[in-house]
């Protein structure tokens, strides 16, 4: 057994030594970063849980949804709603509620489109994202429309209500906190996503990726399982929605729109996504992208483009496959 | 009953449009299997190219000078999809089709800048020709000629693309190629010619569409998008790869569309998409799409 764990990835020991650094780093970033860089990095976290949901179907079960979009929309409405309906400022309410809605909507919507794969999967996804987005678009005096639904940090709780910002200094408290918080609902995205793929039902999922007929020989419920991954995938994809909501503040239906499911493909790609750290690096690495292509040129969409055009044609395994090729090659090397 | 006949006509002038797009998004798929995302921009780019002739280039123009100028913008689409094929997609066949969704995906976001770059942020029409054609008495109504103008040109390209397809050489060449791509090239046919003709082709249809919809509705940055997802739904009714699929679906699509719009605006266009659900859970290759 421990030989095998051996070749089939890094060890145990490797992984803890190479994530408690970074954890240290990612903890003491506050100190030396100002406030627009710590609430920059905090998005790119939420982005990295939802492309670390939506790659358990891409990476792990070779299921391309082209309509993940929807869940994070999804997440993000049911907290906005939550404000505005019902005046709910603690975010763990937003979290059991909003992950319950896109639990479900995401089971019903699975269901639909597991009976296909392939390019009928995209396609369906996709239709199925677009009419959460119409009805968003169209249903304006529930949604807001185009104007959105507005989530002010300053009626944010944290912790069940140990936390709230209000008086001096609020906006700087609320980022750093909520780096905290973001960061630590990461962590455990991070270690359950691990366990989901390292377990038992993670490599079924594998094997129905790899080979289908043969996974059914072996007596995998392939649909279910599909199902089960399209579930999970979409209740990340969800929980990333949900926290991205309180840091932006507003709530529009381009969320919905399937450009943003465009952008989610986009990130996991550019991490790689054939690796577990891929769609984490992909994430990040996206997000500062757009923001400076976004500060810096007007057409910010043929940059992301033009990026896009030279990791297909030039570097397919993303970022993380990429290095740990060259890492390997090196170390053979030496 | 007027207002019957009229939106009648309105249904099959924006079902032409539908096919135009739609029908050049399957005839790509049935030849290349190649989901385009970049589709609905390239019909955009033909709407630009010619708003940008008729209403700055030649304006102030007689009438048939601006008839001349309207295919301008499906040659130039064309002509764009014919350097893409060879330089963006020809390296991916054969990988994974996740590459050709996402190569066409950048293709999107770069076209889009394209278009905003070349044309401004401002829309763009080409009024003129729709101005200088005046209407017509349809029973008590008064209706624009160029409406018409355009159903006949809907049709016309309907008839000319299943002779193509159906009654010429290269249509036969096309259809071989769609079927069994290895079996063709130990034939002796220039496949990678073939995907050049057939992409450019199905541009050159997305490129019309939207030469033809410009003098009706200005041309806007993000018509893309909308129309891209509109043509996706028409061609899960009609089947992927299928030209009457196309034609079926943008028929069904438009007439719900429109009677959506008079009776159950709010969910018109969640109702699309949940029929277009339903036709791929009950019948996944569409109504006229083969396995």
């Amino acid at each position: 057994m421990q030989d095998k764990s051996a070749r089939t990835g890094p060890s145990t020991r490797l992984i803890v030594a190479c994530a408690i650094p970074i954890l240290i780093l990612l903890l003491a970033m506050p100190r030396f970063l100002d406030v627009y860089q710590i609430q920059l990095f905090t998005y790119g976290l939420i982005y990295a849980i939802a492309a670390l949901g939506f790659n358990l179907l891409l990476g792990y079960t070779g299921l391309l949804s082209f309509g993940h979009s929807a869940y994070f929309g999804l997440g993000a409405y049911s907290a906005a709603f939550l404000v505005k309906y019902f005046g709910v400022g603690s975010i763990e309410i937003y979290i059991l509620v909003g992950l319950f809605i896109t639990g479900l909507i995401s089971a019903a919507f699975g269901y639909v489109c597991v009976r296909h794969t392939r390019i009928f999967f995209g396609i369906l996804t996709l239709a199925l994202s677009q009419v959460l987005w119409t009805l968003a678009y169209k249903f304006f005096w529930v949604t807001g429309g185009t104007d959105g639904l507005r989530v002010a940090f300053a009626n944010l709780t944290l912790l069940g209500g140990l936390i709230d910002f209000k008086g001096r200094n609020a906006y700087q408290s609320f980022v750093q906190s909520y780096y905290y918080y973001v960061l630590l609902l990461f962590c455990v995205c991070t270690i359950l996503m691990w366990v989901i793929v390292h377990s038992p039902f993670g490599k079924a999922l594998q094997a129905i990726r790899d080979n289908e007929t043969r996974a059914q020989f072996l007596g995998i419920p392939i649909r279910r399982y599909r199902w089960i991954a399209f579930l999970l995938s979409g209740s990340f994809t969800g929980l990333a929605g949900i926290l991205w909501v309180p840091l932006n503040g507003l709530v529009t239906p381009d969320i919905l729109y399937w450009p943003f499911s465009g952008e989610i493909v986009f990130m996991t790609v550019l991490g790689g996504f054939r690796t577990f750290t891929g769609p984490i690096i992909g994430a990040i690495v996206f997000n500062y992208l757009k923001v400076y292509a976004v500060a810096s040129t007007a057409y910010w969409q043929f940059m992301l483009g033009a990026v896009l055009v030279v990791l297909v044609l030039a570097l397919p395994t993303g970022i993380v496959g990429t290095l740990s090729r060259q890492f390997a090659k090196f170390r053979k090397r030496g | 009953m007027d207002i019957l006949v009229i939106q009648i006509l309105n249904s099959i002038f924006y079902a032409c449009i539908l096919f135009l797009i739609a029908a050049g998004l399957s005839l790509i798929y049935g030849v290349m299997r190649i989901v385009n995302l970049a589709h609905g921009s390239l019909y955009a780019l033909g709407a630009y190219v010619t708003a940008w002739a008729i209403g700055t280039l030649a304006a102030g123009a007689p009438l048939w000078v601006l008839f001349l100028l309207l295919p301008l913008g499906a040659i130039v689409v064309a002509a764009a999809g014919a350097l893409i094929e060879p330089t963006l997609l020809r390296p991916l066949y054969r990988r994974p089709e996740e590459y050709q969704l996402l190569i066409t995906f950048a293709l999107l976001l770069i076209l889009e800048d394209v278009m905003h770059f070349l044309f401004g942020g401002v829309p763009l029409t080409a009024g003129a020709v729709i101005d200088s054609m005046g209407t017509m008495r349809i029973m008590n109504l008064r209706y624009p000629v160029y409406n018409l103008v355009v159903i006949t040109i809907g049709i016309a390209s309907a008839v000319f693309l299943w002779a193509v397809i159906y009654r010429t050489r290269f249509g036969v060449i096309l259809r071989a190629t769609s079927q069994n791509m290895r079996m063709a090239s130990a034939l002796g046919l220039n496949v990678k010619w073939v995907y050049v003709q057939a992409f450019a082709l199905g541009c050159f249809m997305a490129g019309l569409g939207g030469a033809v919809v410009v003098p009706a509705q200005a041309a806007v940055l993000g018509m893309g998008v909308e129309a891209l997802i509109l043509a996706f739904v028409v061609v899960v009714i009609g089947g992927l790869g299928s030209l009457e699929g196309a034609l079926i679906g943008a028929l069904i699509v438009s007439f719900v569309r429109t009677a959506g719009i008079q009776f159950f605006p709010e969910i018109e266009l969640a109702v699309l998409y949940l029929i277009a659900a339903l036709v791929l859970l009950i019948k996944p290759t569409g109504l006229f799409g083969r396995a």
